[in-house]
């Protein structure tokens, strides 16, 4: 194990990918010379060189699609998105070519690309620099969709990415670059379509994906001192859902609260509830809670940005309230 | 293991002919150089515009058009105190990021002031504008209050945007400022579209209304440029595209981004006539934008303008812009338009040590009172966080905040 940031663990993951397959290459906005919006790839160009670690112009459909190719043909292109928003422009490349490609011509072609980004909200980025669509591609049958909140998941998904061989979602969090844990060392995957129990509890189950699931960590360690036992579900992978694992929890400790950076309606939560509704309905002592973000394109000024973003103050609430209804008492 | 390879300067591409479509107003001409101090149209033949200095200016000395010498002294001194104050607005706003009163994405047009005032003055009050996020300046140029602007940098319901936007997206109706666009060329497209409503409603003419539509030059690269520039040809639209060519899109240059780097050329798939300018020259760029502009309100010509200046910092305030060469950054200050119009201004005698000083000073108070302003006005209110959810208000529309639950149910 080294402590290291989630920025680290990604960093060292696609060089350690790199030196261990030559098909594996980098291409993406400012991932060279600039070293990355968020400097993920920093000094890859140089050891790796430009065949490798490929600057594109700004045309998101065109370098994705070309990554669908290159895919097919059986190179690994990583494309660096710089933030999730910016999907939207390869949305047509990544949801009718990387994700049919597979099933619609018979199972002949694969398409084993990964897409890393960026999402998360509340730097004052504004509306369209702080969204959480990763729901747009977990809708998509086809696709993968992963979601880390620690460095050690940093690696084991994107190594487990990279080396799948379907097209990969790997979404990460701008709040998480920062974040720092302990990583195992050498290889080290993470079977994508398993989510992880980071802690374990017997009061509420909290199910969480990316910066949310840090939060539920935070906040069912905090409970602790009031003697309420709050399990947490880190679903880290999306699409495929271990639907198997929440309701396991859920069964145990009889009460659900989802937290979320998404908008509430058809959001991730949503899902999720559903899920713990059909397999863990008889269990269940109270409603399954959701906290989510308003439902507003996300406003620049602090105060209302706050105001519309899920905090860990939200998921007390929310946990206080559904341990309240049914009559808990620590 | 590859060795990185030097990405040398590409050479210059055959200068394939663009023809026009229809006769526009700028005539064809080849350009010489990258920097002349004058409009240099794009076509297969014909004589350089007026102005345009085919004597082989290397780009390190900076240009001053012979169009300065026949201006009005008003007019120069009316620039030179615009420019001015971008120059200082752009230089607050960097200082009130690093307190913190400022957040976000904030991209200033600092080295880029003479384009930002001349294709401000091109413009008519009845035209449009649409532009990307490095745009505080075009706002104050179009007249709207400093104190509004730096209010919306400050994220305050008194700011021109209420607060929502921040600093990459301001918005104006009366100053038909339709909107600074945080994604890369999202602005394209919708200009097209307000074009088209023009066209649609009203008839070309001398007074008719037009667009510019601003976009940077790594936005060339995009799809959506393509696609607008052709609907734009296709049907005829009053738009004028203006590439605001400061060499990098982030740390990328044009010449490794961009399969035709002379980006004036790019309307030539579409019939779009080009034209390069310096964007270090006040006049030349509001006399190639004028021209621009009037080719697409009395043909309904779309039109394609490519300024080019220098970034004197980095992408975004954050940004300590380390992937640029020592030469690259020195050649930026030396061409800092703002200095050379000054000393322009001085040894011409059109306006004393004495004059311009007294203009810096009187801005330095406008900048001044727009941070005070922008400081003591409130913040949006939490309450009226789903003001704006809708235009038609629709039932069952979600009014919830994060820890509210979505509905009661009772046991
Ligand atoms: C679709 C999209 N992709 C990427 C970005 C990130 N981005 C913001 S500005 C920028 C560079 C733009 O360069 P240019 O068009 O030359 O404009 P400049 O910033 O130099 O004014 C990039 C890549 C974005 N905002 N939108
Ligand atoms: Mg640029």
């Amino acid at each position: 194990m080294t402590e290291m940031s989630y920025r680290q663990a990604l960093h060292d993951t696609l060089r350690a990918e790199m030196l261990r397959d030559e098909s594996v290459f980098l291409l993406g906005e400012e991932i060279g010379i600039f070293e990355g919006s968020y400097k993920i790839t920093a000094g890859l160009l140089q050891e790796f060189g430009p065949r490798r670690v490929r600057d594109t112009p700004i045309s998101e459909e065109g370098f994705v699609g070309a990554a669908v190719g290159a895919a097919m043909l059986g190179l690994r292109p990583v494309v660096e998105l710089m933030t999730i928003n910016f999907s939207l422009l390869a949305i047509d490349q990544i949801v009718n070519h990387a994700a049919k490609i597979h099933a619609m011509f018979g199972g002949q072609a694969a398409v084993p690309m990964v897409i890393r980004t960026p999402g998360g909200g509340g730097q004052q980025l504004g509306a369209t620099h702080s969204q959480n669509i990763e729901v747009y591609y977990a809708h998509v049958p086809g696709l993968k969709v992963v979601a880390p909140s620690t460095p050690a998941d940093a690696k084991g998904l994107l190594t487990a990415s990279i080396r799948d061989d379907d097209p990969v979602l790997v979404v990460e969090n701008l709040a998480l670059y920062n974040t720092k844990g302990d990583v195992p060392d050498g290889d080290h995957v993470t079977e994508i379509g398993t989510a992880a129990v980071t802690k374990e509890g017997t009061d509420l189950t909290v199910v969480a994906y990316s910066r949310a699931a840090a939060i539920a960590l935070d906040v069912a360690h905090r409970l602790e001192d009031e003697h309420i036992s709050v399990e947490v579900v880190d679903l880290r992978s999306l699409r495929p859902l271990d639907r198997e694992t929440i309701c396991a929890s859920v069964r145990k400790t009889t009460r659900a609260v989802v937290i979320e950076d998404d908008w509430l309606s058809y959001g991730i939560g949503a899902e999720v509830a559903a899920t713990i509704q059909e397999g863990a309905f008889y269990h269940l002592d109270a409603p399954v809670r959701r906290v989510a973000a308003a439902e507003v394109p996300l406003p620049y000024a602090k105060s209302l940005e706050h105001a519309a973003l899920p905090h860990a103050g939200d998921l007390l609430a929310a946990i206080h309230e559904t341990l309240d209804a049914t009559g808990f008492a620590p | 293991m590859a060795v990185p390879q030097k990405r040398s300067g590409r050479t210059p591409r055959a200068r394939a002919a663009t023809a026009p479509a229809s006769a526009p107003s700028v005539r064809p001409g080849a350009p010489k150089r990258r920097r002349s101090g004058a409009a240099t149209p794009s076509g297969p033949s014909g004589p350089p515009a007026p102005g345009t200095d085919a004597s082989g200016d290397t780009g390190t000395i900076p240009s001053v058009s012979s169009g300065l010498a026949a201006e009005p002294p008003q007019v120069l001194a009316d620039y030179y105190r615009q420019m001015v104050l971008v120059r200082v607005f752009e230089q607050r706003a960097a200082e009130m990021y690093t307190r913190a009163k400022i957040g976000g994405y904030c991209h200033l047009n600092l080295g880029e002031e003479a384009t930002v005032v001349g294709l401000m003055a091109a413009l008519e009050r009845t035209d449009y504008l649409f532009t990307t996020y490095r745009e505080h300046g075009y706002a104050l140029c179009r007249g709207i209050d400093p104190g509004r602007v730096m209010a919306e940098l400050f994220g305050k319901a008194t700011g021109v945007s209420g607060g929502w936007g921040g600093s990459m997206h301001l918005f104006d109706t009366d100053a038909r400022l339709l909107g600074g666009y945080g994604i890369v060329g999202g602005q394209i497209p919708p200009a097209t579209g307000a074009a088209l409503a023009i066209a649609y409603r009203s008839d070309p003419g001398d007074e008719a209304e037009a667009v510019m539509c601003l976009m940077g030059d790594g936005t060339t690269n995009i799809g959506a440029f393509h696609e607008s520039l052709n609907l734009a040809a296709i049907w005829n639209l009053p738009i004028v595209y203006v590439v605001v060519n400061n060499g990098l899109g982030m740390g990328t240059t044009v010449q490794a981004a961009s399969g035709e780097p002379d980006l004036y050329r790019r309307g030539g798939a579409y019939r779009i006539p080009g034209v390069r300018v310096d964007g270090d020259d006040v006049i030349a760029v509001r006399d190639a934008a004028r021209q621009a502009l009037h080719s697409a309100r009395a043909e309904r010509q779309p039109m394609l303008v490519e300024a080019v200046s220098s970034r004197l910092r980095g992408h975004s305030v954050v940004d300590p812009a380390r992937y640029r060469s020592p030469e690259d950054t020195e050649r930026a200050r030396r061409l800092d338009p703002v200095p050379t119009l000054r000393s322009h201004l001085i040894e011409t005698g059109i306006l004393d040590l004495a004059a311009v000083t007294k203009i810096e000073a009187e801005v330095e108070d406008v900048v001044t009172a727009a941070v005070t302003f922008a400081d003591e006005s409130p913040p949006p209110a939490v309450a009226d966080l789903f003001a704006h959810a809708y235009a038609t208000p629709v039932p069952n529309t979600p009014h919830r905040l994060p820890a509210d639950a979505l509905m009661v149910s009772e046991p």
